[in-house]
């Protein structure tokens, strides 16, 4: 088992396997991911870094035919034991997926929209935790004016952003990111990357990413996967700079995947 | 793209390589010139520094745009690390050939070159220093690499010996101090390839075992070879 950069534990991963049907995706992962801290999931397509992202706040169970082993715990509560709710697991681990899938209402009601159904009826209380929200994804300043407007006719990086204030608007803890700026260009890619970084200060980060530039430059930890295994897990200095695994070297250096 | 690293790591490693060689054969025909009094040889040294200077700037520049446009990481971005060192290390190995050169043609001038044994023995040291540490980077060799560090040291006792000489000759013939005092700059000078040599062989070390062994008479640079041994 390995932990890298020395916060408390957030999520503590033992001897996970995942299969889909028959198939083994995942094999026996163990790992554990430090609270306000970025992880970045890296390896070649299919390892398993995205099945794996999405154990964490079983995501999984609604695709049929899976089946999980081992014990995944947040704050050292097992979350696929029976009594958690999954509806709040994950209002605790929220997650942002590749394509941004703002809901086709306004930008406000977007952010709205969570606290609403969890109870908020005061409207002050509403405009309070959507500024909050947008103002933490850094969007404020460019949508403060037209929170009437459509979330629709917002510019790719908007989007996420403003899907990124709405998993906040649920204070997670855990902030699930599949992906998050590989449809988008490179200003926006950037302001994303600048977002994570500030996030990290509230929030537990995990993010699966095929940038490895990005994975070195946004986290603090990098756990690489390769078929469904977990080579190698450590600081993301000691991954890009010296690897303990030649798989992980030949795979950072670009000799294979 | 990364695979274009593997081609431009291979063909700096080769422009290093042949640095290396012009180096030592610089190091080998200064002190030979002033073993000798050969102004040929000193000659050649002096005129072939131009060529370390152009293969230092094309390296330079060569290991610049790797990095800027190639992000490498891992064993490639200590290798090209290491090589803007060793590189430079190199290009100054070539210029203390030249001054031992240019203390040949001095000593030619005077007429005697006050050689004496330490003085050959500290090229035959450095020489074999520089050797091994050039044959360590080829071979990606640590062991040899280690021992080129157990050297220098030695080198080190011999230029102080060669300055208390230097001093010695001079009290006994005030005429002698200009060929003394080119004794001692040849002393010096090898003295510095020495040092320069271990440079190489710790950035040797720092690529393949990714272990800072720099100023390796501190205790944890100490723990370090230890467990590179």
């Amino acid at each position: 088992m390995i932990s890298a950069v020395k916060n408390e534990t957030k999520i503590k991963c033992d001897n996970v396997n995942f299969y889909y049907g028959k198939s083994q995706a995942l094999h026996d992962v163990s790992i554990i991911i430090p609270e306000k801290s970025v992880t970045a999931l890296i390896g070649p397509s299919g390892c398993g870094k995205s099945t794996f992202l999405r154990t964490l706040n079983r995501m999984n169970d609604t695709i049929p035919g899976t089946r999980i082993e081992g014990s995944i715990k947040l704050d050292n509560v097992d979350i696929y034991s029976r009594n958690v709710d999954v509806v709040t697991l994950r209002k605790r681990v929220g997650m942002i997926f590749q394509k941004s899938n703002p809901f086709p209402k306004t930008i406000y009601d977007n952010v709205a929209y969570g606290p609403r159904l969890q109870g908020t009826g005061s409207k002050a209380e509403c405009d309070s935790i959507v500024e909050s929200c947008l103002r933490q994804a850094a969007l404020w300043e460019e949508v403060s004016d037209k929170l009437d407007k459509s979330a629709l006719a917002l510019s790719g990086g908007q989007q996420q952003r403003l899907c990124i204030a709405r998993a906040l608007a649920v204070k997670p803890e855990v902030l699930l990111m599949d992906e998050p700026a590989s449809a988008l260009d490179p200003i926006s890619t950037s302001k994303i990357e600048e977002l994570i970084y500030e996030l990290k200060q509230n929030y537990t980060i995990v993010i699966v990413t095929h940038n490895m530039q990005q994975a070195a430059r946004i986290s603090d930890n990098t756990a690489f996967f390769y078929m469904g295994k977990l080579i190698e897990y450590g600081t993301t200095n000691t991954v890009f700079t010296s690897p303990a695994k030649k798989q992980t070297e030949d795979y950072v250096t670009g000799r294979f995947g | 793209m990364q695979l274009h690293v593997v081609k431009e790591i291979e063909y700096i490693r080769e422009m290093i390589i042949s640095m290396a060689t012009i180096a030592e054969e610089a190091v080998r025909d200064s002190v030979s010139a002033f073993l000798s009094l050969d102004s040929e040889n000193a000659k050649k040294v002096i005129g072939r520094d131009c060529e370390i200077n152009s293969l230092e700037m094309n390296i330079d520049k060569e290991i610049f745009e790797c990095l800027a446009l190639k992000a490498p990481v891992a064993g490639d971005l200590r290798f090209l690390f290491s090589m803007q060192k060793i590189n430079k290390d190199l290009e100054r190995i070539g210029d203390h050939a030249v001054n031992i050169a240019q203390s040949a043609l001095n000593c030619i001038g005077f007429g005697n070159s006050m050689a004496t044994s330490e003085v050959e023995l500290m090229s035959t040291l450095t020489r074999g220093m520089l050797s091994d540490t050039v044959n360590s980077f080829i071979k990606s060799d640590t062991q040899l690499a280690l021992m080129v560090l157990k050297h220098d040291d030695k080198v080190d006792e011999l230029n102080r010996i060669m300055s208390r000489q230097v001093i010695e000759i001079i009290r006994k013939d005030i005429n002698t101090i200009e060929s003394a005092l080119e004794l001692l700059r040849v002393s010096k000078n090898l003295e510095r390839i020495a040092d320069l040599s271990t440079n190489i062989a710790e950035d040797v070390i720092f690529h393949a075992n990714a272990k800072d062994i720099k100023h390796h008479s501190g205790e944890n640079s100490k723990a370090e070879k230890s467990s590179i041994e």
